[in-house]
């Protein structure tokens, strides 16, 4: 049974599409609004990150329940450095009441890189402790033991660096959040198409892709600036010379930028393992119609 | 051991007014190891306040004397019913159990008390302890990611780990991936395979202060209640 949109299309074999929408800075709800009616139909769920790079915006919870307003199906994010595992709870049980179905369970980015880099953190559990505990909720059962009379519904998803370090051991990691209850996982963007296949064919050889749909990350740059800044200041990113060289020597970086996206999601649908695209186009939310057209995965 | 930092000198000056007799307080344990706290350090925070007493004519009567252990009360004795200003040049645990000694002098802190750790090279050092009162490093190579990863994950690497480095700090080396190099070495990965569950925090700060009894040598003396649960 699926408990939500972007599980039925997983669970049905179907390639999915799933993209971010960073939350305003404020309460300004009717942009939030626009970019919800912009983006609808351009993906089968998406995402609402939780402070994002550790800088306060409005919450998962109130965006995700605005964009279900809206008709979108929200994936809320849930870091684990902004609340112990009595808050977690609290917010996934309100979260479900209010309707949202997918949850992405994450350590979050430590607040230094935030704009609250004097805030203590909490980190009382971690990714897969939190994967661990909201599956035990959806169970019935909440971390005490205690019987829950109406259990969320969640469809819980985790993500993966295949960038980071140590490589070897990714794979692995991956499959500790399979085992801790990760239903599907959505991979940091990927650049590096050979690292990233690499990775896959851990992946594919631990049998994993046939435990957790795996949804691979993509992004759009606008130039090769933007490359570089990902390269130097995006912890746990790989960014090719090759990338680099092409949208530097690009007449129009941001059509080349547009161009190189859409081949990735193109290589990416034939890599063996991989189930569906999670594009995260930062502060560039309106070109996801276009770029879900050009590579038609449009749901 | 417990390492700390001298307070720059501004700072406790700021912190002396009102005040007339003033006893500089050095410990020649941790602190005096970590080259913050112990005699040589004591004399020279001691000196610069003669000095600056002496241009401003605040007519501060200072001294300094170094105990062997701040933290346990037998070594203080000397202090007597001391009723002036300490700078206690001891850690966090000193300056108080001086303060309980003396209640009626007045204890300021000469140094910043940071962390449970060790030296790694001549004046560097490092924290490795976390005091969480619930060690787990049987599985994980005998490093401990609860005081030495910025997130405190027990299930592996964040994904900021790059090249061995931590994403908070450049300078800071990333303790899962020494973590998993080093179960690597003793063939011994299989022991990350399993999940560890969400921490019983109560042995940490989050069962509130924490009293540790040894029924041996204080037999009767009541544990903390959760304790029993074990």
């Amino acid at each position: 049974m699926s408990v939500s949109r972007l599980q039925e299309t997983l669970d049905s074999g179907k390639f999915a599409v799933t993209a971010e929408i960073g939350p305003p800075r404020s309460c300004e709800t009717e942009r939030l609004r626009e970019m919800a009616r912009m983006l609808k139909g351009s993906a089968h769920a998406f995402n609402l990150t939780d402070n994002q790079a550790a800088n306060v915006r409005m919450s998962s919870i109130a965006s995700s329940v605005i964009c279900l307003q809206e008709g979108l199906e929200p994936v809320m994010q849930m870091t684990c450095r902004d609340r112990n595992r009595i808050a977690m709870q609290s917010d996934v049980i309100g979260a479900s009441a209010l309707g949202v179905r997918n949850v992405l369970c994450i350590s979050g980015d430590h607040q230094v890189f935030g704009n609250h880099p004097q805030a203590k953190n909490v980190y009382d559990i971690d990714s897969i402790q939190e994967l661990m505990v909201l599956r035990n909720l959806c169970q019935g059962t909440n971390w005490s033991g205690e019987t829950l009379p109406e259990p969320p519904q969640l469809y819980l998803g985790a993500a993966a660096n295949p960038f980071a370090d140590p490589f070897e051991f990714r794979a692995a990691r991956l499959a500790k959040k399979a085992d801790a209850g990760a239903q599907f996982v959505q991979t940091q963007c990927v650049l590096d198409l050979e690292r990233f296949k690499k990775f896959m064919s851990l992946v594919v050889e631990k049998g994993l892709h046939e435990r957790v749909h795996i949804i691979a990350g993509v992004i759009p740059l606008r130039s090769h600036k933007a490359a570089l800044f990902m390269r130097n200041k995006v912890a746990g990113m790989s960014v090719p010379d090759e990338l680099v060289d092409r949208l530097r020597k690009a007449s129009d970086p941001k059509e080349e930028g547009i161009r190189s996206c859409v081949e990735m999601m193109n290589e990416l649908l034939s890599v063996k393992g991989v189930h569906g695209v999670h594009i995260t186009a930062i502060a560039w939310e309106d070109i996801i119609p276009r770029l879900v057209n050009e590579a038609g995965v449009r749901p | 051991m417990i390492i700390a930092e001298r307070k720059p000198l501004p700072e406790v000056l700021g912190m002396l007014d009102g005040s007339n007799e003033i006893l500089v307080l050095g410990c020649r344990s941790c602190t005096a190891i970590c080259l913050a706290g112990g005699e040589k350090e004591s004399k020279a925070v001691c000196e610069a306040l003669a000095l600056h007493s002496e241009l401003k004519g605040k007519g501060w009567k200072v001294d300094t004397s170094t105990v062997e252990r701040a933290c346990e009360k037998e070594f203080l004795t000397p202090l007597g019913e001391f009723k002036g200003t300490v700078i206690s040049m001891a850690c966090g645990v000193g300056a108080q159990v001086v303060q309980d000694l003396c209640p009626d002098a007045r204890v300021v802190p000469g140094v910043n008390t940071s962390n449970m750790g060790a030296p790694e090279s001549v004046g560097v050092f490092v924290e490795k302890c976390a005091g969480c009162g619930d060690c787990i490093i049987h599985l994980t190579a005998g490093i401990c990611p609860i005081a030495r990863c910025a997130k405190s994950l027990l299930n592996g690497p964040c994904g900021g780990s790059q090249s061995g480095l931590c994403e908070v700090s450049r300078d800071t080396p990333c303790v899962w991936d020494q973590i998993v190099r080093a179960l690597e070495r003793q063939g011994r990965l299989d022991l990350l395979s399993a999940n560890i569950p969400p921490k019983d925090w109560r042995p940490s700060r989050n069962g509130g202060p924490r009293r540790i009894v040894n029924q041996e040598a204080s037999p009767g003396t009541a544990q903390k209640e959760w304790r029993g649960e074990q």
